[in-house]
């Protein structure tokens, strides 16, 4: 076992009250495996990376409790120093927008050689001959001439390639990637993650993508965590979700992406928003939204997660239903 | 995007100069563009920058090398000639003590420009690590270090320098520039922290973070660099208010004393007994001088300001 999230809680202190970003959620990851973390916006699947990675603001965050289990040693325990020495080391992360994540003032080079630096106490010149070789690595043309250059200087593509050299730098066990293309247009958003993909395989290393697309998920993933309102509803190797999901939110989902041989039809869109998160609903926090929602999914306490098959789990009551469809 | 900050508005005819020199414009638009480079480039094309920095960098050649236009002593006076007006050989006239107004008001520069810039180092140095640390590390020691901020703040300069430079009675620059480094690095540390808590909130300062970067290497190669340009405008404006501030208390008699050569001291002397009456050339010619300084100083810092800060574009 690479890790173990075992029923974490994140909470945030804000104006309107404590805020429950994350309630309770566990997942494990393999060497090697890929679980994609699926959600709206405000689900808490950044929150729970940023837990993971141990970089969530405090104040105004706090984890609340749980555990954090990488390589069996619970990380939420470990010293600060100890931990720092993990970040980046054995764990690292690949952020959103490339632009605002990468120092606007020094030298991609730089950047990358800092994590040599750092954590391996490189000179400047070797760390600057490792920086190359990173960005040959992921495929970046003319790296000799434009090590020097600034984040600014670089194409989208090339900045999301040159975060994940950062990521990949000192081949960590495990890679974070929060939604890594979704500040890219299309075609190269298929790049970086046919390359991230490859640069996985090639290292052996647990990957937590986090997503909100579908379709970047199927190609991808071994196994998928659906978030809703802080908690998981629904886990399953990824054919199996996609072919029959067991929870009435996963299955919205599925039925709101746009399809070609659908066409003229009207898209099929989850009504409601997503609970404020200082106000979660009583029982099951999808059932104003949900068709299936009837009196015993208002009441607490809500539905636990029900073994519904090898490796799958649905925090549904009616997922017999939801599936049998 | 990176072009977006460089053209001014109306200037129409810088760009049609460009197009004239494209040859040599290749090698600049080669280069990195940054905040730095941007103000330079800003900097260079505004005539009150140059002026100014010219005074200055002026009087900072004869505070360093009086002796470059002034071969008298400045100790070295004549009571025979005492309150002599302006002549060929002594432009400026002679004061009370009968010493070279002209070599006084030369010598004394290095006072105003030592305690200047030396209050001010001291000054952006302390305001930015105590601003730095209570804007990174938040919570408990924002708090402690803010409400000590505030309380210095509220202590107002001159009386507060009166108070503690009457204590002393060997007063040279060192002890002026103590005081108002002591007393005046609030605003800066307010500034700072501004800055530090605006960066620190950046994409990039967390990604460092997860991979790994510790406190330190976070506020110096991370935060710092993005933080440090409103500091240094702040910096470079009171720089001239500080060497105002020593002749104010020269004046009252608190700041520099008389083996001390500088401006505040002579027009205080000046005005003993208001001798300035019927010789005006011993007040008028320090006081002249001080004010071309800190206006210089002040203009620098307006222009800087301007460079630096976006908005202002």
């Amino acid at each position: 076992m690479l890790l173990e999230v075992r029923d974490l809680r994140v909470e945030f202190q804000t104006r309107d009250g404590l805020v429950q970003a994350v309630n309770g959620v566990s997942y494990t990851v393999e060497a090697g495996e890929t679980l994609a973390v699926l959600g709206e916006s405000g689900s808490g699947k950044s929150v729970t990376a940023q837990a993971v990675m141990g970089i969530i603001d405090s104040p105004p965050g706090r984890i609340a409790g749980g555990e954090v289990r990488f390589q069996g040693r619970d990380l939420l325990t470990m010293r600060a120093e100890e931990r720092r020495r993990v970040r980046g080391d054995r764990i690292a992360m690949i952020f959103q927008d490339a632009l605002s994540a990468l120092n606007p003032v020094l030298t991609v080079g730089f950047q990358l050689g800092e994590m040599f630096r750092v954590h391996r106490g490189a000179s400047r010149a070797e760390a600057r001959a490792r920086a190359i070789e990173l960005m040959e690595r992921v495929r970046i043309p003319a790296a000799k001439e434009r090590v020097n250059d600034y984040p600014h200087q670089f194409s989208g593509g090339m900045r999301q390639r040159i975060m994940i050299a950062m990521a990949l730098a000192l081949e960590p066990e495990l890679i974070i990637a929060d939604e890594p293309t979704t500040a890219l247009d299309v075609t190269v958003q298929a790049q970086v993650m046919d390359l991230l993909d490859e640069l996985q395989r090639e290292y052996r290393m647990g990957l937590i993508l986090i997503t909100h697309d579908l379709g970047v998920v199927a190609g991808v993933a071994d196994q998928i965590a659906v978030m809703y309102a802080g908690r998981i509803v629904e886990t399953a190797p990824v054919h199996e979700l996609y072919r029959r999901p067991a929870h009435p939110y996963t299955k919205g989902l599925l039925e709101s992406i746009p399809r070609l041989d659908h066409k003229g039809g009207e898209l099929r869109a989850i009504r409601g928003l997503p609970p404020n998160l200082a106000r979660i609903p009583a029982g099951c926090p999808y059932h104003p939204r949900c068709p299936l929602a009837r009196d015993v999914c208002r009441e607490n306490p809500r539905p636990p997660l029900y073994e519904v098959g090898p490796g799958r789990a649905s925090a549904c009551h009616f997922w017999k239903e939801t599936m049998g469809e | 995007m990176p072009d977006r900050n460089s053209e001014p508005l109306g200037a129409q005819e810088d760009a049609s100069a460009k197009a004239l020199t494209v040859g040599t414009a290749t090698e600049a638009e080669g280069a990195p563009r940054s905040l730095w480079t941007d103000a330079w480039h800003d900097l260079r094309r505004n005539p009150i920058f140059v002026l100014s920095a010219l005074l200055i960098l002026f009087l900072v050649l004869i505070s360093l090398w009086p002796s470059l236009i002034a071969s008298r002593s400045p100790v070295h006076c004549e009571l025979g000639r005492s309150l002599e007006g302006p002549s060929a050989g002594h432009w400026f006239g002679f004061d009370t003590q009968g010493c070279d107004v002209y070599t006084r008001t030369v010598y004394g520069a290095r006072a105003s420009i030592a305690v200047g810039v030396c209050a001010t180092l001291g000054v952006a140095l302390l305001g930015a690590l105590v601003g730095s640390l209570a804007g990174f590390f938040g919570g408990f020691w924002d708090t402690l270090l803010s409400r000590v901020t505030d309380v210095f703040f509220g202590i107002p300069m001159v009386l507060g320098a009166i108070v503690f430079l009457s204590m002393i009675t060997l007063r040279g620059i060192w002890p002026v520039v103590l005081v108002i480094a002591a007393l005046g690095w609030p605003p800066i540390a307010r500034i700072a922290r501004g800055a530090v808590i605006t960066a620190k909130q950046n994409d990039y300062v967390q990604a460092a973070r997860a991979l790994g970067a510790s406190n330190t290497r976070l506020l110096l190669r991370h935060i710092m660099p993005n933080a440090i340009a409103p500091v240094i405008v702040m910096a470079t404006i009171v720089l001239g208010t500080f060497i105002a501030l020593e002749a104010t208390l020269s004046y009252l008699g608190v700041g520099l004393r008389p083996p001390t050569v500088s401006w505040g001291v002579d027009i205080s002397a000046a005005s003993d007994g208001m001798q300035f009456r019927n010789a005006p050339h011993i007040l008028l010619y320090p006081a002249a001088a001080l004010s071309i300084t800190v206006l210089a100083f002040i203009m620098l810092g307006d222009a800087v300001r301007d460079a630096l800060d976006p908005r202002l574009r």
